[in-house]
């Protein structure tokens, strides 16, 4: 579904973000990318959709090769990969569903966008999705008068009615409260599971990682040291992605999670 | 930060002693240019003249006052032109204004070696020269009129609008334009959606600045020749008619008492 071959990033002050990234995530599967900062998961992310353009090596995404495409090209690829960002990153000044048919941009002309007169399709789309995370009632807000939460619940709408075959998610609940994160990520991924998205989901919280996803490849340096289902992740593999730290406590957080999840 | 030792306690100073020497030859050197200038220009002074001040001062206030209040149904057509000249002149500048400042702008600009150095040079040449100076060359080259004033201010803001707002595109939030790149939209969608929204604030507020600046500008614009109430002023000063100056000072007075407060109007509602 999604592969990357080789993928280096090197930065023009010299910093090596990635080194030789291999990565082939199958349809349908939701992955987190776990590491510390200056790791190269934002990097990663930004390199499949070509944010950041990559030094060398190449992105599969389905047959199409992506690394070398035209811009034109570039952009209709980019209309099957959606992105949900870290600050959420909503246009502040336009509503939620102006937001919302902003996904819809690669599908509709400049004019058609331009004067807001989006394809009906695409605006009862944008209404079954906003019903769908609990935000019909906002549509006519503008999205700086919305809680963290739902703003972030727009940018999911965003990547959504894209209609893409993988997202590209970084960091979603970095500026959230802890409930908020778990309703997040639980939001985004029960929508990949529906749709059957492939997913890449950028992420500090480990707990919060191993609760939600199949599969958690660790990143340090800009290269892979982990890959493995959730319950591989022991002590001993957090101290070679992060370092040194007492890591029991992390990992017996989640157990409790866990426990209360059941309790709930 | 010189930090020293007196009876086993720290001292702390500002400044060494050097340090504190050499800012004490700046100051005595600076007070010393002071006196020097002063006393050159005290040289080069007419004192007759300056003593002379305030009698001339009450001679002409005496002859101003009453303003001629009669007069003031030959300023209706010339204080309309006054404001016309500053409204196109605004329009006319902040049509043009806008490319320049994309251009400008060192994350919209298309070529930050080629296209962003010339349009930094319309900017400062645009901005340098004084609108009454435009409207002389103007008039020269088009004749006098309300013409030549509204291109002499729509030269005169082009470089002034376009700065505010490239430094407005310069500070907006790049995220906003990252998601909307992510979802494939083309070039002029993303100015459409990422970058117009987050500058439109400030694109008014500059607007209206501007307008109101304009309105000032252009009621000296007649001095020159360049249509407006200006011609008023400058006929009335050429045959001493000071109670006429004095009524058209109050007009103009009215006039820009109004522009500011319909900008602080538009700016509040804006923002």
């Amino acid at each position: 579904m999604l592969r990357l071959e080789k993928l280096t990033k090197t930065y023009k002050t010299g910093d090596q973000a990635l080194k030789s990234v291999d990565l082939d995530i199958p349809e349908g599967q939701v992955l987190a990318l776990i590491g510390p900062s200056g790791a190269g998961k934002s990097t990663l992310i930004r390199c499949i959709n070509r944010l950041v353009e990559p030094t060398s090596g190449q992105v599969f995404l389905g047959g199409t090769e992506l690394t070398h495409l035209s811009a034109g090209a570039l952009r209709r690829e980019r209309r099957r990969m959606g992105m949900i960002f870290q600050e959420y990153a909503l246009v502040e000044r336009l509503t939620v569903m102006e937001n919302v048919l902003s996904g819809r941009l690669g599908y509709v002309g400049f004019w058609r966008s331009f004067l807001r007169r989006f394809p009906q399709p695409d605006v009862d789309e944008a209404f079954r999705l906003l019903d769908r995370v609990g935000l019909l009632a906002m549509a006519d807000k503008r999205a700086d008068e919305l809680s963290g939460g739902q703003r972030q619940r727009v940018g999911i709408c965003r990547a959504l009615i894209q209609n893409p075959a993988v997202l590209l998610v970084d960091e979603p609940t970095a500026s959230l409260d802890p409930k908020t994160s778990r309703q997040i990520m639980r939001l985004i991924c029960e929508l990949c599971r529906e749709r059957g998205l492939a997913a890449i989901i950028n992420i500090h919280d480990v707990a919060l990682a191993q609760m939600f996803v199949q599969r958690v490849i660790g990143l340090r340096f800009g290269a892979i040291e982990f890959d493995g289902p959730p319950k591989d992740l022991t002590p001993d593999v957090l101290t070679t992605i992060y370092g040194e730290e007492d890591w029991e406590a992390t990992i017996e957080t989640v157990e409790d999670d866990e426990d209360i999840e059941a309790a709930e | 930060m010189p930090v020293g030792d007196r009876n086993g306690a720290k001292v702390w100073r500002r400044r060494t002693q050097t340090e504190s020497l050499s800012h004490w030859a700046l100051w005595l050197t600076g007070v010393a240019i002071f006196a020097y200038c002063w006393q050159q220009i005290s040289g080069a002074t007419t004192w007759f003249f300056v003593w002379d001040a305030p009698r001339i001062a009450e001679d002409i206030w005496t002859r101003a006052t009453p303003p001629k209040w009669d007069y003031i149904t030959q300023l209706g057509k010339p204080i309309w032109d006054t404001i016309n000249i500053a409204t196109m002149g605004t329009l006319i500048a902040l049509c043009l204004a806008v490319p320049v400042a994309f251009l400008a702008a060192r994350n919209t600009t298309p070529s930050a070696l080629l296209v962003r150095p010339i349009a930094l040079l319309i900017i400062v040449s645009t901005r340098s020269i004084n609108s009454l100076i435009w409207a002389l060359l103007l008039i020269a080259i088009i004749g006098p009129g309300v013409f030549a004033g509204v291109i002499a201010i729509a030269i005169r803001s082009i470089g002034f609008c376009a700065k505010l707002l490239y430094e407005a595109i310069e500070e907006i939030d790049n995220t906003q334009v990252e998601a909307i790149t992510a979802t494939g939209a083309s070039r002029w969608q993303i100015m459409a959606y990422g970058i117009v929204p987050q500058i439109l604030p400030a694109f008014a507020g500059i607007a209206v600045f501007r307008w109101d600046i304009n309105i000032r500008e252009s009621t000296v614009l007649g001095l020159v020749g360049a249509g407006g109430i200006g011609l008023q002023l400058s006929a009335s000063l050429n045959v001493l008619a000071w109670p006429q100056v004095s009524l058209i000072l109050l007009v103009i007075l009215a006039a820009v008492v109004i522009s500011e407060w319909v900008s602080a109007k538009v700016r509040g509602a804006i923002i």
